[in-house]
This record gives C-alpha cells, sequence and structure tokens, in this order.
C-alpha cells in the first residue's frame, strides 16, 4: 500500500506540471486583459509602468515558470516563515492579484474558512440525508418510500441551486421570516446568541446545497444497495438464520459502501471549490465568489492559482479515494 | 431404500411456487411464471434424494423454497415435524440450524468482507452461546472436517480456489449441526477434478454425521453416484420418482427415458450402440404451461388424452412414482406386495 502510494504521488509531479501548464495558457490566452480595466485618461507611458509593475509586459513562459517558482517555492516558504518565524523565503515576491495588488494566498486564507463551513458543513448534511434515504429505498425497493426518494433526488438533480436557493428565501426569508436572506460575514462567533445567529444564516445556503447533494449520493447508495441486494451471499446470511437487520445492516450495507465512500471522497475537492451561484446567492464571501470576481477583473493570477489549487485537490483525492477502496475491499490489493 | 422403516424427514406436499408477472404502467398482474407447480416428494432420514432436470426446470426453486428462501405461493414443507412454509419469521429463524443449504456459486456466496472464520463462525453466534475461544476451536473444527487449513481462517474469499471455497460454503453448512442440507448444484461451477473431491467429501460427512441430503443438480452421473433416490423433474413438475439402480437401468417416464439417454457411456462399444432419444421442439413457457401433461408438446408417445388430462403421479411399482398416462399401476404385480400399499398416491397439480 505505501509503496503504491508512493508511486501515485509521483506519478502526480508530471500530470499536475501538465495540468499547471494546461490552465495557465487557457487563462492567459482567452480573451480579455487587465490592461483593458485601466481607464483611457491614464496616459500611455503611466500605463506602460503600470503594466510593467504588473510583470505582464513579459512573454507568457516566463510569467509560467514565474509563477511556478512562487507557486511551488516562494508560498509554501512564506507560509513555514509565518509559523516558525524563519526567513527563507527572503522577501522574494509572493503570487500577487492584479486586481488587489495584495497576495493571493492571503485572500484565500481569509475566504476559505466562510467556505469550509458553508459549503462543507452542506456536504456532511447532503451525506446524512442520503444515506439513510438510499438504504430505505432499496430495502423497500418501489414502495412509495422509493417513490418519494426518487422524486426527491430528481428535484435535487434538475432544480438548478439558484431556484432552489431562492425559492427557499422567498419562504423562508421573506415569507415566514426565520432567516436571514443574506449571510454576514462580519459577524463573529462570541456566545450563544451569536452562535445561534450564525446557524440561523447558516441554514438556507447549506439547504440548498445539501439538497443538491444529498440527491446525488442517495441514487448511488440505492443502487449500490440493489445490486448487492441480489447477491448470493445476502442469501446464505439469510439461510444461516441471521436477523433481518444483521442481513441487510451487515452483509448487505457494508458492501455496498464500498463504492458509495469513493463517490463521497472524490466529491471533497468540490467543497474548496466553494459553490459560485450559492456563495453569491447569499452573499457568502468564499472562494466561489472570489473566482467569479477575479474572472470578471481578468485577474489572471488569482484564476490560475485558484484553478490550480483545485486541481490539485481533485487529483489528491482520486488518490484518497484509490487508497479507501484498498482499505474497505480485501479483495483489492496494490501491490 | 436404505432401511426397512425408515423415518421421513421431509415431506413436501402440493409445493408451489409462482412468480408473478406484472405488466403495463399501472403494474398488473398479468400472469404466473409457474416455476414450481404443484411437487409432493417425501426424504427419508439419513438417505439423498437427487434431483435432476434440464435448466430452468425449476430444481433450484424447489430447493429454496424448501429452506424459504423463497416464500411458497401453496403447499406444505414439513421438516421433522415442523411445517416451515407457515412459520413466523421469528420461529423460523430458531429452527434454521437443522436445514442448511450448499450454494451453487461458492464465489458469489460468501460475503467478501469476511474472513473465512467470520463466515463460518456467524452463525454459531446468532443461535449458539458460543463465544471467543470455544467458537474459535469449533471453527477450526469444521475446517478440519471439511479438510481446509486451520491456517487460512483469517483469510477473505477471495485467496481461495473454487474448490476451497466450496469446502469454506460446506464448513459453514455444517456450522450448526443441521440433520437436513439442500446441496443446490454444489458442483456445478467446479471443474471435474474438484468435482469428484466434493462429492466425495459430501457422502464422508454423511455416513459420519448422518445427514439428510437433497442434491440438485444436472449432472445425472454424478446424482448416479451420490443418491439413493432420483426425481426427475419437467417443467415444474415432477415426472418420475424411482430409487437410483431401476431408474437408471429402466427409466419409466417418457422423458425421464429421454433425458438419461443423454448419459454417455463410457465404454466406446457400447458408447456406439447408445441410442439418444432426441426431443423435438423447446421446454414450453412455465408461464403457460400445456394444458393436461407437462410434456405432451415434446413427448414421442403422447396421445389425445395427454393434451386434455394431467396425470397424477402414481405409484406404478414399489417404489417407484411416474406421472405418466400410459405406465399403468401394476397393482399386485409380484404378488407380494400389492393392493392397499401401492395405490398410495402423490399427487401434484391437481387443483389448479
Amino acid at each position: 500500500m505505501l509503496t503504491f502510494t508512493l508511486r501515485r504521488l509521483l506519478l502526480a509531479i508530471p500530470t499536475l506540471l501538465f495540468i499547471s501548464l494546461v490552465i495557465f495558457l487557457l487563462v492567459d490566452l482567452a480573451p480579455g486583459s487587465p490592461m483593458s480595466e485601466i481607464p483611457l485618461t491614464v496616459p500611455p507611458e503611466v500605463r506602460q509602468k503600470m503594466i510593467e509593475a504588473m510583470g505582464a509586459d513579459q512573454p507568457v513562459l516566463v510569467r509560467y515558470l514565474l509563477w511556478l517558482r512562487q507557486f511551488f517555492w516562494v508560498e509554501p516558504a512564506t507560509l513555514i516563515d509565518g509559523w516558525f518565524g524563519t526567513s527563507l523565503a527572503g522577501g522574494e515576491q509572493r503570487i500577487l492579484s492584479w486586481q488587489t495588488r495584495s497576495p493571493v494566498f492571503t485572500m484565500i486564507g481569509q475566504r476559505i474558512p466562510q467556505t469550509l463551513t458553508v459549503v462543507g458543513t452542506a456536504y456532511l448534511l447532503g451525506v446524512l440525508i442520503a444515506l439513510p434515504i438510499g438504504i430505505y429505498s432499496a430495502y423497500r425497493q418501489y414502495s412509495w418510500f422509493d417513490q418519494a426518494g426518487t422524486l426527491f433526488a430528481m428535484i435535487g438533480f434538475s432544480v438548478p441551486t439558484f431556484f432552489t436557493g431562492t425559492l427557499l428565501i422567498i419562504i423562508f426569508a421573506v415569507g415566514l421570516g426565520w432567516f436571514p436572506t443574506k449571510y454576514d460575514t462580519t459577524l463573529t462567533v462570541t456566545d450563544w446568541d451569536s452562535f445561534l445567529a450564525h446557524v440561523r444564516q447558516m441554514a438556507l445556503p447549506v439547504l440548498t446545497l445539501a439538497l443538491a447533494n444529498a440527491a446525488a449520493i442517495s441514487r448511488y447508495m440505492r443502487s449500490s444497495m440493489l445490486d448487492n441486494m441480489g447477491q448470493d451471499y445476502v442469501r446464505t446470511a439469510r439461510a444461516k438464520g441471521m436477523s433481518e437487520r444483521t442481513v441487510v445492516l451487515k452483509h448487505v450495507l457494508r458492501n455496498s459502501l464500498i463504492p458509495v465512500v469513493t463517490v463521497i471522497a472524490l466529491g471533497i475537492p468540490s467543497i474548496f471549490g466553494g459553490a459560485i451561484i450559492t456563495e453569491n446567492l447569499f452573499g457568502v464571501n468564499g472562494i466561489g465568489a472570489a473566482l467569479i470576481l477575479a474572472i470578471h477583473a481578468n485577474d489572471l493570477p488569482t484564476v490560475q492559482t485558484l484553478a490550480f489549487i483545485f486541481a490539485v485537490l481533485i487529483v489528491l483525492f482520486n488518490l484518497i479515494a484509490d487508497i479507501l477502496y484498498g482499505l474497505l475491499d480485501p479483495r483489492i490489493r496494490y501491490d | 431404500m436404505p432401511d426397512a422403516s425408515p423415518r421421513k424427514l421431509v415431506e413436501v406436499r402440493n409445493l408451489k411456487m409462482h412468480f408473478p408477472i406484472t405488466s403495463g404502467i399501472l403494474r398488473r398482474h398479468a400472469g404466473d411464471v409457474k416455476a414450481v407447480d404443484g411437487v409432493s416428494f417425501d426424504i427419508f432420514e439419513g438417505e439423498t434424494l437427487g434431483l435432476v432436470g434440464e435448466s430452468g426446470c425449476g430444481k433450484s426453486t424447489v430447493g429454496r423454497a424448501l429452506l424459504r428462501l423463497y416464500e411458497a405461493t401453496s403447499g406444505s414443507v414439513v421438516i421433522d415435524g415442523v411445517d416451515i412454509a407457515r412459520l413466523g419469521q421469528k420461529e423460523l429463524r430458531r429452527i434454521r440450524p437443522k436445514m442448511q443449504m450448499v450454494f451453487q456459486d461458492p464465489q458469489a456466496s460468501l460475503n467478501p468482507r469476511m474472513t473465512v472464520a467470520a463466515i463460518i463462525g456467524e452463525p454459531l453466534a446468532e443461535h449458539t452461546g458460543l463465544r471467543g475461544n470455544a467458537r474459535l476451536a469449533r471453527i477450526h473444527e469444521l475446517m478440519d472436517q471439511v479438510g481446509l487449513n486451520r491456517a487460512f481462517a483469517n483469510r477473505f474469499p477471495h485467496a481461495f480456489s473454487g474448490g476451497q471455497r466450496q469446502r469454506i460454503g460446506i464448513a459453514r453448512a455444517l456450522a450448526l449441526n443441521p440433520r437436513f442440507i439442500v446441496c443446490d448444484e454444489p458442483i456445478a461451477a467446479l471443474d471435474v477434478s474438484i468435482q469428484a473431491q466434493v462429492v466425495n467429501l459430501l457422502e464422508d460427512l454423511q455416513d459420519r454425521l448422518g445427514l439428510t441430503y437433497l442434491f440438485i443438480s444436472h449432472d445425472l452421473s454424478m446424482v448416479r453416484h451420490i443418491a439413493d433416490r432420483v426425481a426427475v423433474m419437467y417443467l415444474g413438475q415432477i415426472a418420475e420418482l424411482s430409487p437410483r439402480d431401476a431408474l437408471y437401468a429402466n427409466p419409466l417416464h417418457p422423458y425421464a427415458r429421454a433425458l438419461l439417454s443423454a448419459v454417455p457411456e463410457p465404454d466406446p462399444t457400447l458408447e456406439s450402440s447408445r441410442r439418444r432419444i432426441i426431443l423435438a421442439g423447446d421446454v414450453p413457457s412455465p408461464a403457460n404451461p400445456p394444458k393436461g401433461c407437462n410434456f405432451c408438446t415434446r413427448c414421442p408417445q403422447a396421445q389425445p388424452v395427454c393434451h386434455d388430462v394431467k396425470p397424477p403421479l402414481l405409484e406404478v411399482t414399489p417404489g417407484r412414482h411416474v406421472a405418466c398416462h400410459f405406465v399403468p399401476p401394476i397393482t399386485a404385480a409380484a404378488g407380494s406386495t400389492g393392493g392397499p400399499e401401492a395405490s398410495e398416491r402423490n399427487r401434484q397439480g391437481e387443483d389448479r
């Protein structure tokens, strides 16, 4: 298992380098330029200086290599400096946002907590809702519960979050007044009341996203349960005289969870990616909102860096899913 | 029959297993697949009853319905004095230890995420008080009985060969000291060299533990080797139920005759003179069996009466039951037995 992990990590290096090049070039070659944001009233020589200051006048290859060095050396070094008070980075320039002239990673550090609490809670809640629905739907296939679960999943799949989110706002925030319409990023949890306020402002965005997540995962759970329910070993367990509870929860469920756990692990990078639409809808100042803002402003370094971080996470969680699969299924051995 | 006064361990009466066919958007009940349609037989204690027939004739369904792995549509299955078909789930689970099953596919019938020890030991924890070391000792004892190395107790099923897996399946079935075991094509998924091992193991265990088997197979030579009596099934019903030697020497039912003519003869000179009876046509759909005798559409001897009247399964000579209009019951044939005993009948498919 260890050699497998190491081999996969080594293989990930060329993969990620290639992805980084593709991302960098795609973003760079896309139409739109930060220069177009500079008002025409600015004199040409000042304009030239501004472009030079951003480093945007350099050829694309130079900018790519510089960005790679900043991403893989300067940023980690700065992080370690911040933790241990060393001076590894030596004051080298970090990846700067063209928009704000501040380091991209500082911005990410400020925004990631919002994203993780809202999107992460939604993912967790989605999984917790989806598993029981999937299990019971499969156990009572074609019952009214199963039909209702299918309807729920279909709604979750097909209705976009901007619609469900708006609907929830109209019903619960405007109509009933139970929750605020907007997420207040400045709220800090200090006591019980502020904690309650935080839970209330999280409720609607979390619910919106959880519905979408639960829809997909409950389907996976259901079909995986159905697959296993018809297996011969389940009949064996019944013939052994095991109780129905043991048959379903021990024999069927444990085998059915193998693919579902993988799907759940593969979905985790999307938490870090944030939820662009939902974050904008509820005013959550998260990563998704930052990405959209940077795209609008042609802030190339921010877009490139965020996109590449997502790529790293996806590669990483693919590996984690594979390892989990090996741990859960004794038939799979990575030697 | 091995004994002078054998005790009936299993009595099956008019067992029917119909699977509903639904159609249309409203899932209306459109008919039934009559997988097993009125089957009656007895199994005596300590004997092996072979159950043979072609694919899809309902052999496996009989085996599963017998242990109530399917809910039978109607009929009764009395095992050791208890009607299995009518028990509640709780009582059923309590008597499961008495009756076990060895499954056809040794790969699929073992939970891939459980070790051998867990697979064999699970029913022990459920039905007996055995815990810890006592349980492990019993697991090891069972593994010895079926010839598996004790050191393999903590391995997973995928690490074993087909024959070894079937031994695990047998050890699992034996764990609770059952009296009756349904062997549902236990050798069909194994290659020939392993088949002999497994069948000999089953015979050994029968001698040592006094087990009663229902041995379901489509391998006629293997059934000849292991069974005491043989039932031939066709389209959900028993065509003939006879002692092994009598059946193989002289099958009475036309279907049994056709089926047994397919057994190859090892002696080449005899083999060249073997006359195979080839039946015309296909097996009718069990959803729509023919009126009258089930076999009438393909029977070489079919007469008008066969298309109208269903022949009951009658005892034609002592110990031999045949469902055919043209095998007349030989009452008082040998002179010694006769009269009232010979008219004992196992009726099948009468109240359709």
